[in-house]
């Protein structure tokens, strides 16, 4: 490489490889001494393709690997709709076809040809899908399944038809047969060979296979031809007849309005066949190790490229080859030289996984198989011919030994010595000694030695721990299990008891207390101890019990039965501070308040002497009231119609909003008024941690929703909702759960997550690490809340539909209770006399406290 | 610490009292014994100081100081009271660092005590006495 001058790498293509080509080398370093022009096809930027599906339930934004389009690093420049036409070697030069819409500044000829010269080129142009060629298959409904774009053609066809077929019984094919499956569509997948994924499957896991998916009433056709495709315009059947007969055996039609072609795919290598590249026999640029192709000059990674003559049709392998032209770029020796061709994956809700030699290829490789026919799990091993190594493997119906059996593979450790127990179910399991060496994510190469290192050396403690320490589990997540298993493996073999338990009263976790108090409808902490733990309580488990015990009743928090396991704030009903006083928050729904209110709370902050300060959460804090003052102050406030804010409470606190639409140019959507209703929705509902909402009225995001546990931006269609969102500590931005949803399945998904969440969480534990550490992930959250997995949601719903129904201002209850009241005095014998050590200064015309000590006993206040 | 006229803590329910049993002079009556919430508190003034007075499951009182050594705050009596292995104790709703009800030792700073208080029941009234 020169030096002093910078040079410009340009890459052709902006999908999933280019944009990790791209985001290496920002990372890495390499934009230090190049620019990157990167042009993209396709209108948007990258998105993740493999997860295509979830368009339906999420929409685009939930796909986007580069959501707002633009790299940070300014030495990059991404141009979208812009088509790369020819590369001349010579001058060292491509030349790109825009429409009008793309980048003016960067094209000084908008809306027509432009040359751009390199020193550098990456072609990133990935496949294309390969289409039989099949009689009839350019009428109307036929399509390929590819796009985002693709997607929406296919959802568009669906709206007015009934059936639709895949000619693809592969992975791809499976993928689109479930797209059609959620689009309301009678969906047939045809397959020429005798069996579903013929290239990761073998026979009999084909056939579990087609029993799963054939009770979601996807019909199957395997060993069949498509010999026409019917119809005038438009598509009306598919002709087929049985694969090894003659033309002219009899046929069969299947009535069809869509036809989805998912036959293969094919390299996208003209550019380099138009300049003269040498290109592989079966397609794909020829490259090198490091993905150079006989142009020093140029390189080709991901689909498009044929490392050593072989085409790698997964993304993973696409990453590899992106990061090694990266490190060649930086004189570094990475090479890439083949790829684990290992799958796993959820296939219409099926676990199937192929890794290894899964068809025992090897000489003298034995097959051990496993399978049950009724719940429909087929496991096969394929072990070395002394049976002391795994070869390889396919699992159906349950892939959860996956994350053991893969690493056994690539580090060929030795095999136990009754290997069929790696595959028996889980009962009866043996567990596996994994070599440190072991690499147990495959996405981020984090290896078994790399997690205990974590745990020894980086405090590490939890599966959330670890992921954030090492990144293991972060992408997939398909090997979460295994990395709890080394956790939990690890500290028993060093003898740390792995207590889960709350605390000394109880060995339960909070999930499983929930779980008890709800099943046996405990109304007492007695009764709870008594039953499932030991001694009278302490201040982790008493409040832990309130919380539940609020989660799952209406009753009020200062009953005799709950008032004395309430936490401070809780049981005064304010936040406690630094000098025993209380802060008062009355609730502002949405942040919006009329005048007549604002100076309610302006007068009672005079007339009782309190600090005042706006919060964070669109509301007015006041400070310094005396225990005893609290009722009398909130008298004064649930008389102007204010009711408790619920600052004091592991609760829902606020719902953030901007002004939105009703005032702003730019909102699409009232955010104030849903703010508004999903505070008044959710207020008083008690949880794990707190709990913060926001709601922004369009993409400008002025509400800082993502910053939130839950976050709901406007579209023009609707609402993205997004979940997991904190400040504080350890700040999180809040993911996508679900896109383009009407309010009343918003409040639906919201009820789902919230109720969710409120079960299964531990103590403490925020919406953010709490989804961390499912199984899953987010994935998980998505499959209960939007995909009613569990079969949870009306159940989900029901038990908010009694929170809201159930609800009452805690103040005002207690105001009406004189019960209640008695705790608010000073003294139990001088209830006329203030607590003397409490005293205030002046800063800044208002009060503030004297610290405590610093007061002679005695003093006057 | 909890001190009874009969002066065996664990024996000290207000029932197992005798009516008549002796208060010194020095004691003052602070409140009714169910005017503290079974495993809660209260905060009284005795002799200018703020005293936090518990009732735990057992109907046992204990009276303590009140400030929390931590904050400087006169809070304790609004802790949670429960047990920790075999002593009774309330935590600091300040920062919950836990003290022993009995002797006002914190158990979770060896070097910081709290005053405790010697405390009866007579006629179900709680008197609290001088520092023990």
């Amino acid at each position: 490489m020169a030096t002093g001058k910078r040079q410009r790498i340009v890459v052709v293509g902006h999908g999933m490889v280019g944009h990790r080509f791209a985001q290496a080398a920002v990372e890495r370093g390499l934009t230090e001494t190049h620019d990157l022009l990167v042009f993209g096809e396709e209108p948007r930027e990258a998105y993740d393709r493999v997860a295509l599906t979830s368009w339906f339930g999420q929409g685009s934004d939930a796909l986007s690997l580069l959501p707002g389009g633009a790299y940070d690093d300014p030495r990059v420049r991404l141009v979208l709709d812009s088509v790369v036409t020819e590369v001349d070697r010579v001058a060292q030069t491509v030349t790109v076809v825009s429409p009008p819409s793309a980048v003016p500044d960067l094209l000084s000829n908008p809306g027509a040809v432009t040359v751009h010269e390199y020193d550098v080129l990456v072609l990133a142009t990935g496949a294309a899908p390969f289409v039989p060629p099949v009689e009839g298959r350019g009428k109307d409904g036929c399509f390929v399944y590819r796009t985002i774009e693709d997607l929406e053609a296919i959802k568009a066809a669906s709206e007015s038809a009934t059936s639709g077929v895949v000619i693809g019984g592969g992975l791809l094919g499976l993928e689109a047969a479930n797209a059609l499956v959620q689009l309301g569509l009678d969906t047939h997948v045809v397959e020429m060979a005798p069996r579903l994924m013929p290239v990761q499957l073998d026979g009999a896991a084909g056939s579990t296979l087609v029993r799963h998916i054939e009770k979601l009433g996807v019909k199957v056709h395997t060993g069949v031809l498509t010999e026409e495709i019917e119809g005038g315009e438009a598509v009306t059947g598919l002709r087929v007849r049985q694969a090894g007969t003659d033309e002219g055996a009899p046929t069969d039609v299947i009535e069809t309005q869509v036809v989805v072609f998912s036959a293969g795919i094919r390299p996208r290598d003209a550019l380099a066949r138009e300049c003269d590249l040498e290109v592989a026999p079966r397609g794909g640029v020829l490259v090198d190790e490091q993905c150079r192709s006989a142009d020093p000059r140029i390189f080709a990674i991901g689909e498009c490229a044929a490392p050593g003559g072989t085409m790698y049709g997964l993304v993973a392998p696409g990453y590899t080859m992106a990061e090694v032209v990266v490190d060649a770029l930086l004189d570094g020796p990475g090479a890439f030289t083949g790829a684990d061709m290992s799958t796993k994956l959820k296939l219409l809700g099926v676990d199937v996984a192929s890794f290894g030699d899964a068809f025992a290829t090897t000489d003298g490789a034995l097959e051990l198989t496993y399978s049950d026919a009724v719940a429909g799990v087929y496991k096969k091993l394929v072990v070395s011919e002394d049976g002391t190594r795994l070869l390889g493997g396919i699992l159906v119906g349950d892939a959860s030994a996956y994350g053991v059996l893969r690493p056994m593979v690539s580090s060929g450790m030795a095999l136990p010595d009754n290997p069929e127990q790696l595959i028996l179910p889980a009962s009866s399991g043996v567990q596996i000694g994994m070599p440190d060496e072991a690499q147990v994510c495959s996405c981020n190469d984090v290896t078994k030695a790399d997690i205990l290192h974590a745990l020894t050396d980086e405090a590490c403690e939890s599966v959330a721990d670890v992921k954030q320490c090492t990144r293991a589990g972060s992408t997939c997540g398909s090997c979460v299990s295994t990395v709890k298993n080394i956790i939990e493996d690890h500290f028993a073999s060093v003898g740390k008891v792995v207590d889960k338990g709350l605390c000394e009263h109880f060995r339960l976790t909070r999930q499983e207390l929930f779980d008890v108090v709800a099943v046996h409808g405990y109304r007492r902490f007695d009764d709870i101890v008594e039953a499932h733990g030991t001694g009278r309580g302490c201040d982790i488990c008493k409040p832990a019990i309130a919380s539940i015990l609020a989660s799952q009743t209406s009753t009020h928090i200062l009953e005799p039965v709950t008032a004395e396991l309430q936490d401070t704030n809780d049981k005064y009903l304010g936040n406690i501070q630094r000098n025993g006083t209380y802060s008062v928050v009355p609730r502002i729904p949405g942040g919006e308040i009329t005048p007549e209110k604002l100076i309610v709370i302006g007068e009672v902050a005079r007339d009782f002497g309190l600090y005042t300060k706006i919060t964070g959460g669109q509301r007015i804090d006041l400070f310094g009231a005396r225990m005893e003052q609290l009722p009398v102050i909130w008298r004064r406030l649930v008389d102007a119609g204010f009711e408790s804010g619920h600052a004091y409470g592991k609760s829902l606190r606020t719902v953030k909003s901007c002004v939105g639409s009703t005032w702003c140019r730019y909102g699409v959507q009232d955010s104030v008024g849903l703010a508004i209703a999903l505070e008044l929705r959710y207020r008083g509902l008690r949880s794990p941690h707190k709990l913060k909402g926001g709601v922004s009225g369009c993409a400008r995001e002025c509400a800082e929703a993502r910053g939130k546990d839950f976050g709901v931006i406007a579209t023009e269609k609707g609402w993205n909702l997004y979940v997991g969102g904190n400040g504080g500590a350890t700040p999180a931005h809040a993911r996508l759960l679900a896109g383009d949803l009407d309010t009343a399945t918003l409040v639906a998904y919201l009820d789902r997550f919230l109720m969710y969440y409120i079960r299964t969480a531990d103590r403490l534990q925020r919406t953010s690490t709490w989804i961390e550490q499912l199984e899953g992930g987010l994935d998980r959250v998505r499959e209960v809340v939007v995909e009613d997995s569990l079969g949870l949601g009306a159940e989900l719903e029901a038990e908010m539909a009694r929170h809201v129904g159930g609800y009452e201002d805690e103040w005002r209850a207690t105001l009406e209770d004189p019960a209640k009241l008695e705790r608010f005095v000073s003294f139990v014998n001088a209830p006329g006399t203030p607590d003397p050590s409490i005293a205030f200064t002046t800063e800044r015309d208002q009060i503030q406290p004297i610290a405590p000590a610093l007061i002679p006993v005695g003093a006057p206040a | 610490m909890s001190t009874v006229t009969d002066s065996t803590p664990d024996a000290m329910t207000p029932d197992s009292m005798t009516p008549d049993s002796m208060t010194p002079d020095s004691m003052t009556p602070v409140c009714a014994v169910e005017a503290i919430p079974l495993e809660g508190g209260v905060a009284a003034l005795v002799g200018g100081a703020a005293v936090a007075v518990f009732r735990t499951y057992d109907g046992s009182v204990f009276a303590i100081g009140n400030v929390d050594p931590f904050s400087g705050a006169s809070v304790l009596s609004r802790g949670i009271v429960g047990n920790r292995g075999d002593a009774p104790v309330v935590s600091s709703p300040m920062y919950k660092q836990a003290f022993d009800l009995r002797t006002g030792q914190c158990l979770d700073d060896d070097s910081v005590r709290v005053p405790a208080y010697a405390v009866s029941v007579v006629d179900g009234v709680v008197h609290v006495g001088g520092v023990t």
